[in-house]
């Protein structure tokens, strides 16, 4: 009894699970960005005649869309460098440029190795330099490479351009709003290379990368009703955890990824629940009549933040998985839900609502502060990239349902809509090896 | 404030359990009468036009509630108590389908589409009606019946349908 062992369901036909790469990409819109951002050159980078991608002018988009680059247009450039002997600093000094990118792409036995060279204009010294291999297939991913270098390299912080986001997106019949298609797709952090994972009629929610990056944990109601699925990335392979009477949902990943969070009512009542991944042993974590769920981890493994109604309207609790001691941490507003915490513990983000509006907030976990980081509507599913610089959230835009992405002290914002269907629920991916 | 609000739900579940044991008394419609042949006689044209047909009862299946809550309201109730009359008189299975609408985060709304399901059964089984026929399941945000970011289409969207 004790060995709750759930037998593995046949999936039919009711879910695809799919690797083909999707029509509509998510284009980006910067909406506001920081207010002194730093001048940066990117030159394009010396290729070879034919290469299907413009690699400088993704790192200049990756940059720019941090909101910390200003990137200087190619129009303006005066010279375009593209060996330490070309560079000559007054040509950048002229334009404000405050860094320097020069590079290129040259195919080694088959695969394309990418080299770069930073400068530092107002000293006038080369800083950093690097190169990188990958397969043809993999020129986005090299472009992503400088993006980081260079990143860190001038602000300090790990860049996150090499990350991966999935999302939900649903193609709903205008007619019959019942009727309606689900993806789940994978994505680079910019929304390109977009790739459906999984594609069902029924509803699919809350995708959560494990923490190696590898799989990622949902919830599909293609048994007819809600139940918590593992799938493999790579694979595709699924696993279905969870088979209980009422709500299975809201899965989370446990820092060591050997155990899941979710959400049970099996009981009558929505209690938050772990699972040793593994074996499939359960127990429950919390115990009140009222709603508990959206359970997430913190860093440390030894608590859990989550949303309860238990005072009357929704805000964030944390329960203390040794001592089940369970402590309220909002109190601002009458609406905080799906709360997470920030790679370094310091910021716990949440959907609150402020005069009838749904945003993303930010609560400073020491002080207690909250501060709001949004001015769309409807805004949901906040989820911090791994640098902790910036989080993903869903809104509306157009009477659209769309992804948007805001840096956590709100200075700077960017959407990224998709031309078909509707977008949420992003899940921003650990570091990637 | 909050145990203000407490109270009164207090007030409104009493307000409910008055209501309903009145209306099964006196309002409950019966379960409807069996045939009588007046379809095998609509094979004959013509004749039919004349007979007067007891207009059928038709009994909402579909019952709203506010924001954030999941408390039935009076009309929700009536319908409901004619539902329970039904089910007992004959019995069958039902499905009760609790939704939210779009606002807010969409675990929380799933846990309280789950509430309005759950808040409906109570009530038919308070009514007598078997809780082994009543199955609860709850899809959240997932399944509008209007699109439109407006009060007018999210009030359509908090519900519970029964099948």
């Amino acid at each position: 009894m004790r060995n709750h062992i759930i037998k593995k369901v046949a999936l039919g036909i009711a879910v695809i699970v799919t690797s083909v790469f999707a029509r509509a990409e998510l284009t980006i819109e910067i909406t506001q960005g920081s207010d002194n951002p730093t001048s940066i050159a990117i030159v394009p980078f010396k290729s070879p005649v034919g290469l299907p991608e413009d690699v400088a002018a993704i790192v200049s988009a990756d940059l720019q869309r941090s909101g910390q680059f200003d990137p200087i247009p190619r129009k303006n450039m005066l010279a375009l460098p593209q060996s330490a002997s070309e560079v000559f600093y007054r040509d950048w000094r002229a334009l404000g440029g405050e860094y320097l990118v020069i590079g290129g792409i040259e195919n080694v036995g088959g695969n394309y190795q990418v080299w770069y060279e930073l400068y530092d204009v107002l000293n006038q010294r080369q800083i950093d330099r690097d190169r990188a291999t990958a397969s043809p297939k993999d020129l986005r991913g090299l472009a992503h490479f400088v993006s980081d270098k260079v990143y860190e390299k001038i602000t300090g912080i790990r860049g996150a351009f090499s990350t991966k986001i999935a999302y939900v997106e649903v193609q709903r019949d205008k007619s019959n709003p019942k009727n309606a298609t689900y993806r789940l797709v994978r994505a680079d952090a910019d929304g390109a290379r977009e790739q459906s994972i999984l594609e069902s009629k029924h509803p699919l929610l809350s995708p959560r990368w494990s923490p190696d990056g590898k799989k990622i944990a949902y919830v599909s109601f293609e048994t007819s009703r809600p139940a918590v699925f593992i799938q493999d990335i790579f694979s595709g392979q699924r696993q279905q955890m969870t088979n209980f009477q009422g709500l299975n949902g809201a899965p989370s990943w446990s820092p060591d990824g050997k155990q899941l969070a979710f959400v049970l009512s099996k009981d009558g009542n929505p209690e938050i629940y772990t699972m040793d991944i593994a074996t499939k042993r359960y127990s429950r974590i919390t115990n009140h009549f009222a709603i508990d769920t959206e359970p997430s981890w913190s860093g440390d493994g030894k608590s859990i933040i989550f949303t309860s109604n238990r005072g009357g309207q929704p805000q964030i609790y944390q329960v203390t998985l040794a001592s089940g001691r369970v402590e309220r941490l909002t109190f601002y507003g009458d609406y905080n839900a799906r709360s997470s915490l920030s790679p370094d513990g310091k910021t716990m983000v949440m959907v609150h609502r402020e005069d009838g509006v749904f945003h993303i907030a930010a609560q400073n976990v020491e002080t207690g502060d909250m501060r709001i980081l949004t001015e769309t509507h409807l805004d949901e599913s906040p989820s911090i990239a791994p640098n902790g610089a910036m989080l993903l959230y869903a809104t509306q835009h157009n009477g659209k349902g769309i992804l948007a992405a805001v840096s956590l002290d709100a200075g700077v914002k960017f959407r990224l809509p998709s031309q078909e269907g509707d977008v949420r629920e992003p899940a921003w991916s650990p570091f990637l090896q | 404030m909050k145990m203000l609000k407490q109270g009164f739900g207090l007030i409104i579940f009493t307000a409910v359990l008055a209501g309903c044991s009145s209306t099964q008394t006196t309002e409950a419609p019966e379960p409807a009468p069996a045939d009588t042949g007046a379809g095998s006689m609509g094979a004959d044209s013509g004749s039919v036009v004349d007979e007067p047909t007891e207009p059928e009862v038709q009994l909402d299946t579909v019952f709203y509630f506010d924001f954030d809550q999941a408390i039935l309201r009076p009309d929700a109730r009536i319908a409901l108590a004619g539902h329970a009359a039904e089910l007992k008189s004959s019995p069958r299975s039902v499905r009760l389908e609790g939704h939210a609408d779009e606002r807010g985060s969409r675990e929380y709304n799933m846990a309280l589409g789950e509430r309005r399901a759950n808040a409906v059964r109570d009530f038919l089984v308070l009514q007598g009606v078997d809780a082994s026929l009543i199955e609860t399941i709850s899809y959240g945000e997932e399944q509008p019946l209007a699109l439109g970011m407006s009060e007018s289409s999210w009030s359509q969207n908090r519900r519970v349908e029964l099948k």
